[in-house]
């Protein structure tokens, strides 16, 4: 039987972010959340996998308890069982106290229910930091294939898997031993529509909350802001940069426009003989 | 004490990721914003690496730490996380910046995890500066956030080394002096079976990966303006024209009209071309941060109000499927005259 673990995060949709001019505050309100989008692939790799092998798919986040909206829509993909880990100790954390958290958690669940793979986003769009999913790894030693595409083969018998990762000039074939953790791209997997006993069943289910003391009683010291290595010095707005010369077609027809611009174009130094034309 | 800012030297098959050379720039910087004895240093693990460890001494390390054996010919995540804690054990540096590639963020994740210090990632500003409770200068390492929307300044107090993942291409690489003086250090990281926990069975190269947009001279964007995938193909016939290659916003890659591999931006690839022309996009803050620091920014959009313009060396209000087809026959034009 195969069980898949899914970590996943639930995050402001960034695409609706806007900034008040004034203050240069970011203006949260009305800002919806949702499930971070490569976890969503992360999970439906995970089913995907499940229905292939037989078995279970387990989510975990660590959050505020409006995650569990996130967790559902995992349950509605079909994952079987779900877990909030939540409490204030856990607020404020960066990537180091979050991967202490999880990878704990990852280790609870590991001990009842041997775990074969784990599975994280690639990065989650809030942060864009991509450090989760290597940090829990590395403090459950276990081998970590990232930025993974594809999942070719996973042999719970012989205890490996193939997994294709992309790198930057290419894509590799990696083998590894069970179990693995990888974080995924967005091709890992399609997103499937729900089967409409998954929806019903994720409608109503309740998601498990485990706190700071239980089942597991974290180290206080090593959570949340306390715990965190790293702190925000101060934010500011990006550096405004200074527009330059505007021109319109309707004024000088397009030829004109084209004209003037390919002129000051090729007055940049190198730039004529880069293009290998004559001024 | 010597105070070491460390440069991790990313390569594949034994040639440099250009970031390197750029981080050793930037490690200068740093290290002569602290002066006293502050020293720029190298680490390389691959196998074969002789050539290299010379060229990073001549783009600026004072000492190349090299781990060189065939167990770490190609990256994996384990040996090379194992190589790069033991050598910060070891001599512990005060900075540690890596390349925010694939591999390098794969690799510092893992390294910070296991030495037990702070990490941003993806930053995108570094300077050495004065924080309260500290005696030392501290790494202010600065990256955007949120979708590009804040900028955010991160410190590391207590802990050491100060790492940073540094994205491609904001910095400039650090002059190449083949006269310059260094030492080579062998290093010797005893690996065990269990630590190769995984093989590469192969590769694959493709297409979209060999998209070098990062290191492109020229570069011609198209965004939603284009209406559909088929207007990529005026944006190639111009990019083809001019020698350079096809950028892409995000929206068009959402749509699937392109593969991710153009995308320019927070979440795409920041680029630092001698001439961008972007046209139909309208100049969200995430692709502004990818592209603002080109050296010649041509903007073509429809919109007077378009905040593409507002970074633009020379903007065009008017319809790109009429001024890329007048920009292509004037150049055609110009090249005729060239030749006769
Ligand atoms: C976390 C996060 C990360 C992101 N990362 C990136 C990123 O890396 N890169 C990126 O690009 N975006 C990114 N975005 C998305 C970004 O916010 C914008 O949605 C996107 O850049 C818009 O693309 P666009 O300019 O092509 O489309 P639009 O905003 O729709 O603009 C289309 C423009 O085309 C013009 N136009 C239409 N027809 C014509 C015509 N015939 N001739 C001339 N002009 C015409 C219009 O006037 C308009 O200005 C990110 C967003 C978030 C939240
Ligand atoms: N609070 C969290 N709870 C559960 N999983 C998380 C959390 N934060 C990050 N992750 C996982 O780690 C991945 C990378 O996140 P990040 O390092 O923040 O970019 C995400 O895609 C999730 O899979």
């Amino acid at each position: 039987m195969f069980h898949a673990l899914v970590s996943i995060k639930q995050v402001p949709d960034t695409t609706n972010i806007r900034i008040d001019p004034e203050t240069n505050n970011l203006i949260r309100q009305g800002v919806p959340t949702i499930l971070n989008p490569y976890d969503a692939h992360a999970v439906a790799a995970a089913v995907e996998w499940k229905r292939k092998l037989g078995g279970k798919v387990t989510i975990i986040t660590m959050g505020p308890p409006a995650a569990v909206t996130s967790l559902r829509e995992c349950i509605e993909m079909g994952a079987d069982r779900a877990i909030l880990i939540s409490a204030r100790q856990f607020a404020g954390a960066d990537t180091w106290a979050t991967s202490y958290v999880l990878s704990e958690v990852v280790k609870e669940i590991h001990a009842k229910d041997p775990i074969d793979l784990v599975f994280f986003g690639k990065q989650a769009i809030d942060g864009d930091t991509a450090q989760v999913g290597p940090g829990v790894a590395v403090r459950l030693d276990l081998p970590v294939v990232s930025y993974a595409v594809k999942i070719r083969e996973v042999n719970l018998e012989k205890r490996y898997v193939i997994i294709e990762r992309k790198t930057e000039s290419r894509n590799e074939v990696i083998k590894t031993t069970l179990p693995a953790a990888l974080t995924c791209e967005k091709d890992i997997a399609e997103i499937p529509f729900a089967s409409l006993p998954d929806l019903v069943y994720s409608l109503r289910y309740e998601p498990e909350v485990w706190t700071a003391e239980s089942p597991i009683t974290f180290e206080p010291a090593l959570l949340g802001l306390k715990g965190s290595p790293t702190t925000v010095f101060k934010t500011g707005t990006p550096d405004k940069h200074t527009a330059g010369e505007v021109i319109k077609t309707a004024d000088m027809g397009v030829d004109g426009a084209v004209k003037v611009a390919l002129e000051k174009i090729l007055g940049v130094e190198g730039m004529v003989s880069m293009l290998g034309v004559q001024k | 004490m010597t105070r070491r800012f460390w440069v991790y030297i990313e390569q594949e098959d034994g040639k440099a990721h250009p970031v390197a050379w750029e981080l050793l720039g930037v490690a200068r910087r740093l290290a002569d914003e602290v002066n006293d004895n502050a020293v720029v240093e190298g680490i390389l693990v691959g196998h074969n690496m002789e050539e290299l460890a010379k060229e990073a001494i001549e783009y600026g390390a004072q000492t190349v730490y090299v781990v060189d054996d065939p167990a770490f010919k190609n990256y994996l995540n384990k040996p090379y996380t194992t190589a790069l804690t033991a050598l910060v054990k070891k001599y512990d540096p005060e900075v540690l910046l890596v390349g925010a590639t694939t591999l390098g963020r794969d690799l510092a994740g893992a390294v910070a995890t296991s030495i037990g210090t702070g990490l941003t990632a993806d930053t995108t500003h570094l300077a050495m500066g004065e924080v309260k409770g500290s005696d030392k200068k501290l790494l202010l390492a600065t990256r955007p956030a949120f979708g590009g929307n804040v900028i955010a300044t991160i410190v590391c107090r207590d802990y050491s080394p100060q790492m940073a993942t540094v994205r491609p291409r904001v910095f400039t690489s650090a002059p190449r002096q083949t006269d310059a003086k260094g030492e080579v250090v062998r290093e010797i990281i005893p690996i065990t079976p269990e630590m190769i926990n995984a093989e590469i069975l192969e590769f694959i190269t493709n297409d979209a990966s060999s998209v070098k947009l990062e290191y492109a001279d020229i570069i011609v964007s198209g965004g939603r303006g284009l209406g559909g995938a088929k207007g990529f193909a005026l944006i190639k016939e111009l990019a083809d024209e001019l020698g350079g290659v096809v950028g892409s916003s995000r929206a068009c890659v959402d749509a699937g009209w392109i593969k991710y591999d153009h995308q320019v931006g927070q979440t795409g690839k920041t680029v630092r071309p001698k001439l961008y022309i972007a046209a139909g996009i309208s100049g969200a803050i995430q692709h502004k941060v990818g592209m603002q620091e080109s050296d010649f920014i041509l903007a073509i959009n429809r919109d007077p109000n378009a905040p593409i313009f507002d970074v633009a060396t020379m903007s065009i209000v008017g319809d790109l499927y009429e001024v890329i087809p007048a920009m292509i026959k004037q150049i055609r034009a110009l090249k005729e005259a060239q030749h006769g």
